[in-house]
């Protein structure tokens, strides 16, 4: 409440210098946040109309909507990208169509994927701040201890089995020491490991497909790990490790040898990992490497404009600002990153930092990468998801029951998020097409 | 009433205006219109719709609403008795008139200082399945147990396994059990010493003195920290939310009402039945009051009666 004030009293300042001020929230910390500030001073140096104010918010999910239902929202915000349909069909984002169409912003202009992120029920909502593609990472030393060929990491689920097999190291008393693989490390895409097998979470319209015969062919792959490894060994393993910007990371520390991760990953690898730390970066492996070749799942962070924002016109010209070759550059070598536009300097890619950068930029643009399903009651749905994994990967459940549970349950959810939307859409889509 | 009497109430409604109007604006309004939005279908940005019972009926065929209700109720029954023994057991300890009291009576309360997060993080550490304080000291003991019995027995992974997470919970709430000792202590001091003298003359012992004039005495005050552990436990919020980083622990065994209603209101855009959660949690701490209130009506002893 006190916070919700001190927004409301900062908004009523005086402009400062007769320029109009907008603010911009964003969840970045660290150096991550200060290259998003150094993008937003060239802005203001360039600027003599506006001038943006920046500030990092935690938990952006639930204080943008608060503050958006207080009438007090920043004029810009950082959003995760599978915030946008929720968000958008309860009426919390401005339309940005016409004004991107205004400033010449179009579809042929991105990585094709990131523009359909940023669309929900054909209207734009955002445009991109900065993108990530997810990979499989592996440590080659220990690939070389353990006999296997350092540069070929594998291709295909069997064969990263395989070599999970060959990495596994047990103490004297026999708990894990090391594992080769352990899909819960990191849990982040919890819910898409059917990806990897050819399956889809939705059909696109209106019904929820997760327990799909794809989908629990690849959540019996993870109920194989209790199998394996024993369920108690599992856990008692998994709660040792570390946070992950730590040097405690089981990744970084030696004690998995791969994982899947983020283009982000260098950053932490360079802070965090051993000097000498020699990893790789690759397409992480599918059921089937021919017909799933390059499976990728992306992720973006974008900029929106909350529905009651002050000065959308002011806000949407710092979006396009960000959105423009030369600032979208800095920015993304600033968080180490590649960016969604598809025309790049020819510096930019040959000076990045991150040696790896060219392969996660190859696997933005694959035919097969994928994202979350662009659901409104996603978050019900992954802490579900996440739910069931946790039941099968600790031997609780097996892969069948638990997806068939988690159906029955998200398509009712989802049932009454369509008939929610089916009730607002009449005045919300004449209102956006209007707009 | 005369003009005096008057002027006394007028003067004392407007004393106590601030605090009825703080009541109706921030209290009774809120709770009022809960109650209208748990009859709607509301995301709050889009207009609530009213849709009657729809949230109360969804919800009684809701298996997470279930599964939140019983873990709440497990960690009642549990944490409220436990909680009462232990910090009632610490205060006639440390009622006892001994050297460096106070140091102890400071030692047992400090922990109830600690703000709820750092406890949270702390316990997260301690209850680590491999690295923590807990089992490290308990690997030793199950150790020397299995080498005698030629059993199996190994410490659990408290907050990782669903059959021990909600009991590492209930543990680490146990920290903050100083408040509840202090609250005691104030009680014990209030038992007249004449009535201990005259039981010592007929030859009563620790044990009868505890049980015949210590408890019937301090009666009232574990009544009144049996309704305040009640509520909080209904309430329990901070600690597992942090715990398990904003989620619902292993197999949702830490998925509690509180946090349910949280991630309904502010997570999924079902403001309407987050509100519906939060009025059948308000009737049911009125109810479980007012049975505890009647249940131990015949055992506690206000010594204005």
């Amino acid at each position: 409440m006190a916070w919700l004030a001190l927004a409301a009293c900062q908004r009523g300042g005086a402009p400062t210098g007769g320029k109009v001020e907008i603010e911009y929230w964003d969840k970045w910390t660290g150096f991550e946040e200060e290259a998003m500030r150094a993008v937003v001073e060239d802005f203001n140096a360039s600027q003599s109309r506006i001038h943006v104010n920046f500030s990092s918010v935690s938990q952006i999910n639930h204080k943008l909507m608060l503050a958006t239902a207080g009438g007090v929202p920043p004029d810009v915000s950082g959003v995760y990208a599978n915030m946008i349909p929720a968000y958008s069909e309860n009426n919390a984002l401005t339309p940005l169509d016409s004004m991107a169409a205004a400033a010449h912003i179009t579809r042929e202009q991105y990585i094709d994927i990131y523009w359909r992120m940023c669309m929900h029920r054909d209207h734009l909502w955002a445009l991109p701040s900065t993108p990530t593609s997810i990979a499989l990472i592996w440590n080659k030393k220990l690939f070389r201890e353990a006999g296997l060929n350092p540069d070929q990491p594998p291709r295909s689920i069997a064969e990263l089995e395989e070599f999970n097999e060959k990495l596994v190291k047990r103490r004297p008393d026999g708990s894990l020491q090391s594992i080769g693989f352990l899909p819960e490390s990191p849990d982040w895409w919890d819910p898409m490991w059917g990806y990897r097998f050819g399956g889809a979470l939705w059909n696109g319209r209106d019904a929820i497909t997760v327990n799909s015969p794809e989908n629990i062919a690849a959540y019996q792959w993870i109920a194989s790990y209790p199998r394996r490894f024993g369920a108690h060994d599992l856990m008692a393993f998994r709660d040792g490790f570390g946070n992950f910007a730590s040097p405690q990371n089981p990744f970084f520390n030696g004690r998995v040898a791969m994982e899947m991760d983020g283009v982000w990953v260098y950053n932490y690898i360079k802070n965090y990992a051993p000097a000498g730390f020699e990893w790789g970066v690759a397409p992480f492996p599918s059921s089937d490497p021919v017909r799933l070749k390059d499976v990728a799942i992306v992720d973006l962070d974008a900029l929106v404009i909350p529905a009651v924002a002050k000065h959308p016109a002011e806000a949407f010209a710092f979006i396009r600002y960000v959105n423009s070759r030369k600032p979208m550059e800095k920015l993304c070598l600033g968080q180490r990153k590649f960016s969604p536009l598809l025309a790049c300097s020819p510096d930019f890619l040959r000076n990045h930092p991150n040696p790896w950068i060219g392969e996660f930029l190859a696997l933005a643009k694959s035919p097969n990468a994928c994202y979350a399903p662009p659901l409104a009651t996603y978050t019900q749905f992954a802490n579900d998801m996440s739910d069931a994994v946790n039941r099968i990967w600790t031997g609780k459940s097996s892969a069948r029951a638990a997806l068939d549970e988690v159906q029955l349950r998200q398509q009712a959810v989802f049932d009454r998020s369509l008939e929610r939307w089916r009730r607002l859409a009449p005045v919300l889509t004449r209102e956006w097409s209007a707009q | 009433m005369t003009r005096g009497e008057w002027r006394d109430c007028r003067n004392g409604l407007l004393f106590i205006s601030p605090w009825i109007a703080g009541f109706l604006v921030l209290c009774l309004y809120p709770v009022i219109t809960s109650v209208y939005y748990s009859m709607c279908d509301y995301s709050v940005l889009s207009p609530a719709v009213f849709t009657g019972a729809t949230n109360y009926r969804d919800l009684f065929t809701d298996a997470i609403f279930w599964k939140a209700l019983y873990n709440t109720a497990f960690f009642a029954a549990f944490s409220i008795p436990l909680g009462v023994f232990i910090s009632l057991s610490l205060a006639i300890l440390l009622n006892f008139d001994l050297p460096g009291r106070g140091i102890f009576r400071t030692v047992f309360f400090l922990p109830s200082l600690v703000p709820m997060v750092c406890l949270a993080v702390l316990w997260q550490w301690m209850l680590n399945g491999e690295l923590g304080l807990i089992n490290n000291a308990l690997k030793p003991l199950l150790h020397l147990l299995n080498s005698l019995f030629g059993s199996h027995l190994y410490p659990p992974n408290w907050l990782a396994d669903a059959r021990f997470a909600k009991w590492g919970i209930i543990f680490t709430g146990l920290w903050g059990v100083g408040n509840a000792v202090v609250i005691y202590l104030a009680g014990l001091q209030e038992v007249p010493r004449h009535l201990y003298e005259s039981a010592e003359l007929d030859g009563a012992g620790f044990w009868s003195k505890t049980a015949h004039i210590t408890l019937p005495i301090i009666s009232p005050v574990i009544y009144f920290n049996v309704i305040i552990s009640l509520i909080g436990s209904f309430q329990v919020f901070a600690v597992p939310y942090v715990m398990t980083g904003g989620g619902d622990g292993p197999d949702r065994s830490l998925l509690f009402i509180a946090t349910y209603l949280y991630q309904n209101a502010f997570d999924y855009w079902n403001m309407g039945y987050a509100c519906a959660i939060g009025v059948v949690l308000f009737f049911m701490v009125v109810a479980l009051t007012y049975v505890a209130t009647k249940l131990s009506e015949r055992h506690i002893h206000y010594s204005g009666k």
